[in-house]
């Protein structure tokens, strides 16, 4: 290593290997229900889907984290996301296919996935 | 990419409290989940709550579990990571007392400290460079090497206003521009790890969680100085630390931020560890280059200083493991970013080891200028058992003591001077009132008697005749006189001796004749301890009125010291009793008395 620009390259992405530790500051909380309805519906890929998605685009503000049972286990998997001072957003039968939609519309952009949510059940 | 880390503690106070088993386990039961490629494990460095060790963090919740046991991690692993619910009843039972988990960094333990030393300790893996990089790390050594000029650096780290951790308290930035001006073909940077005080384990504990960050500074060191060449003195009986130490030393190497040209600017550094084979007056800086050159370790008279003539009779900058920690944050935030923590002669953080009559065993960051009664109090948890505070000592052998009395004394520099006491290497450590305080001093002395290394009369001697008038007293065959004389050879080995073990050896002598002389007088006059510490000075005996005759003491002394005849009082023969007190703790009745 000769330069100042190589340190940082090497900063970046081991900043990023370690975003999962910055314990204050979660902007957006997306939160995977994590109990056996949603692990046999196959809530483990979409968590990792999250992971991947959150790490790829390099988003600082938002943690992935696990819940238990929600209580609608017909819907699983159902994932909330939680924003400071919003409403909290519920969406359910989610696959890893949804879940990079769900993280460039909603939690880059500001727009949920309407169709992707509970609200969608009573249209 | 991972969901989640598991940080376990991987410090010495942890790794002997079995922490190793611990990630051994977690990484089997992980591994039988199928979580591997969802959950990393990290072995870090010390959390600073050793009493309350092994401490594992789960993130991204920051879930703090303390006092984890091998049978635990199954259902950790179970609940919290594949599950995701948290394992409350394993938590660090503070951060569960509100209806929310607090964080840690809320609860007493953690709120009050500041740190910058001990930044990296439990947040980083101290075997990944790339992690310490990822904290800003050898951004500093780029910065001074590529913006500044030595003279800049010398100058930023003066302003800051940083004062040698080591013990002595000299302004760092003062140091390093004496050894700068001296010109010579080669010069040298030291690191000082031979941490000896009883008590004392921050520079282990920065070396085994952070050891980039010392290379880092050394090599700034180096560059603002002249030198080229660096060494490490650490203890031999610090394995974890210069295990890690020498890993660190390798990577640093591989990627260029150790030997020739870094970052391009011409500047080369490298460094060496020596290894200190326990001696604790190889702590004293001109002993322990001494030691490293390959002599026997024996301090040589100053001057000429290190800074003249040091290492290898070349110009030397010697630093403390401590001191170095704080220089990469100096460099990159600026002078002011140090100086505005703490009062006006002792500026930044200073790395205290709580230990002794305390709940929070461990290790604490705290401004410059906080009181001992919120290291005790708040951040220490006060004195377990419900007794009562008697008095904290402070740096080690070196130092002295402060009673309870004082305990609203802001920590620094001159204040604790003042009280003829040090700050030292940061070791506080908390005496309740079981503790006598004549027997104290005489343990330190005892120390230092042991560890003097006999180059000069006044310590080799002097420290041995304090010993004996000492022992004299604690047997019950002290006159008023003898504490006379115990000072004024205090003053005398503390004018006389040729290095600082000599010259501050008498301090916990004085400073216990100077708040504890009622103690002393105790002992000479009416021939009791009053903390019922000192065996010779100690009667037992059996209150007649309260034995039973049960014969239970009589069963379990040791030395067969009591007789007496079932359903009649016991008696103790004082010639035979050993005063062991296991008598005492057997007595259901309360019939065993000290006295």
């Amino acid at each position: 290593m000769k330069t100042l620009e190589e340190l940082l390259a090497i900063k970046a992405k081991a900043e990023k290997q370690m975003n999962v530790r910055e314990e204050e500051g979660a902007g957006i909380r997306v939160v995977v229900g994590m109990a056996t309805c949603g692990i046999a519906a196959g809530a483990r890929p979409v968590l990792a889907g999250f992971v991947e998605e959150v790490a790829k685009r390099n988003l600082k503000d938002v943690s992935v984290n696990q819940t238990g049972c929600i209580g609608m286990c017909q819907y699983e998997p159902i994932v909330e996301v939680f924003e400071e001072g919003k409403e909290k957003v519920t969406y359910i039968k989610m696959s890893p296919e949804k879940v990079a939609r769900v993280v460039a519309d909603h939690i880059v952009n500001g727009n949920p996935v309407v169709e992707y949510t509970v609200a969608s059940l009573n249209k | 990419m991972y969901r989640s880390h598991v940080l376990v503690c991987g410090g010495t106070g942890c790794t002997s409290s079995n922490s190793a088993a611990i990630i051994e386990a977690l990484e089997k039961e992980i591994e039988a989940k199928g979580l591997t490629d969802e959950v990393k494990v990290i072995k870090t460095g010390c959390f600073g709550l050793c009493a309350l060790g092994p401490i594992m963090v789960v993130y991204p919740e920051g879930s703090f579990y303390s006092e984890v046991k091998v049978e635990n991690i199954p259902e950790i692993v179970e609940e919290h990571l594949l599950k995701g619910r948290i394992v409350k009843h394993l938590l660090y039972e503070e951060t569960t007392q509100t209806e929310d988990i607090k964080s840690i960094n809320e609860t007493n333990f953690y709120k009050k400290q500041k740190r910058v030393a001990l930044r990296n300790c439990g947040v980083i893996d101290p075997e990944n460079i790339e992690e310490y990089i990822a904290m800003d790390g050898y951004q500093a050594l780029a910065k001074a090497v590529t913006e500044m000029s030595p003279e800049q650096v010398i100058d930023v780290v003066k302003d800051s206003g940083l004062r040698g951790r080591g013990g002595g308290g000299f302004p760092t930035g003062l140091k390093w521009s004496f050894t700068a001006k001296n010109a010579a073909d080669q010069k040298y940077v030291v690191c000082n790890a031979d941490e000896g005080d009883p008590g004392a384990f921050m520079d282990r504990s920065i070396l085994e969680g952070d050891p980039h960050c010392v290379i880092e500074a050394m090599a700034i060191c180096g560059y603002a100085t002249g030198a080229t060449e660096g060494y490490v003195y650490v203890r031999a009986e610090y394995p974890i630390a210069v295990g890690r130490l020498q890993k660190a030393i390798d990577d640093a190497r591989e990627y260029g931020l150790l030997g020739k040209d870094i970052f391009g600017s011409g500047f080369d550094f490298d460094l060496h560890i020596r290894l200190g084979a326990g001696a604790f007056v190889c702590g004293e800086e001109t002993a322990l280059m001494t030691s490293i050159e390959g002599n026997r370790g024996e301090p040589r008279p100053r001057p000429p200083y290190p800074a003249v003539k040091g290492l290898f009779a070349k110009p030397t900058t010697e630093n403390n493991v401590e001191t170095f920690a704080n220089i990469p944050q100096i460099i990159l935030h600026g002078a002011e970013y140090f100086n505005t923590m703490g009062t006006e002669k002792s500026k930044g953080t200073k790395v205290f080891a709580l230990g002794g009559k305390i709940n929070n065993t461990g290790l604490v960051e705290i401004p410059m200028g906080t009181t001992l009664r919120e290291v005790i109090e708040d951040i220490g948890g006060g004195i377990p058992n419900g007794k009562k505070f008697k008095a904290v000592q402070t740096g080690g052998p070196s130092g002295g003591c402060i009673p309870a009395s004082l305990m609203d004394t802001a920590i620094d520099y001159d204040n604790l001077t003042a009280l003829g006491c040090m700050i030292g290497s940061g070791g506080l450590i908390v005496m309740d009132e079981d503790n006598c305080m004549v027997d104290i001093a005489k343990f330190f002395l005892d120390f230092t008697v042991d560890e003097s290394c006999g180059k000069c009369t006044p310590c080799r001697i002097g420290t041995k005749r304090m010993m004996e008038i000492l022992e004299k007293i604690t047997d019950g065959n002290g006159t008023l006189e003898d504490l006379d004389e115990l000072e004024s050879l205090a003053n005398y080995i503390k004018e006389n001796s040729l290095c600082g073990l000599g010259q501050t050896a008498p301090n916990p002598v004085l400073a216990t004749l100077r708040f504890f002389r009622d103690e002393y007088i105790a002992h000479v006059v009416d021939k009791k301890c009053p903390a019922g510490v000192c065996k010779k000075l100690m009667s037992i005996s059996i209150v007649a009125d309260k034995c039973k005759g049960c014969t239970l003491c009589s069963r379990k002394c040791p030395v067969g010291a009591i007789s007496g005849t079932v359903k009649n009082p016991h008696v103790i023969d004082p010639a035979k009793c050993i005063k062991c007190g296991v008598c005492i703790d057997t007595c259901k009745f309360g019939a065993i008395v000290k006295g």
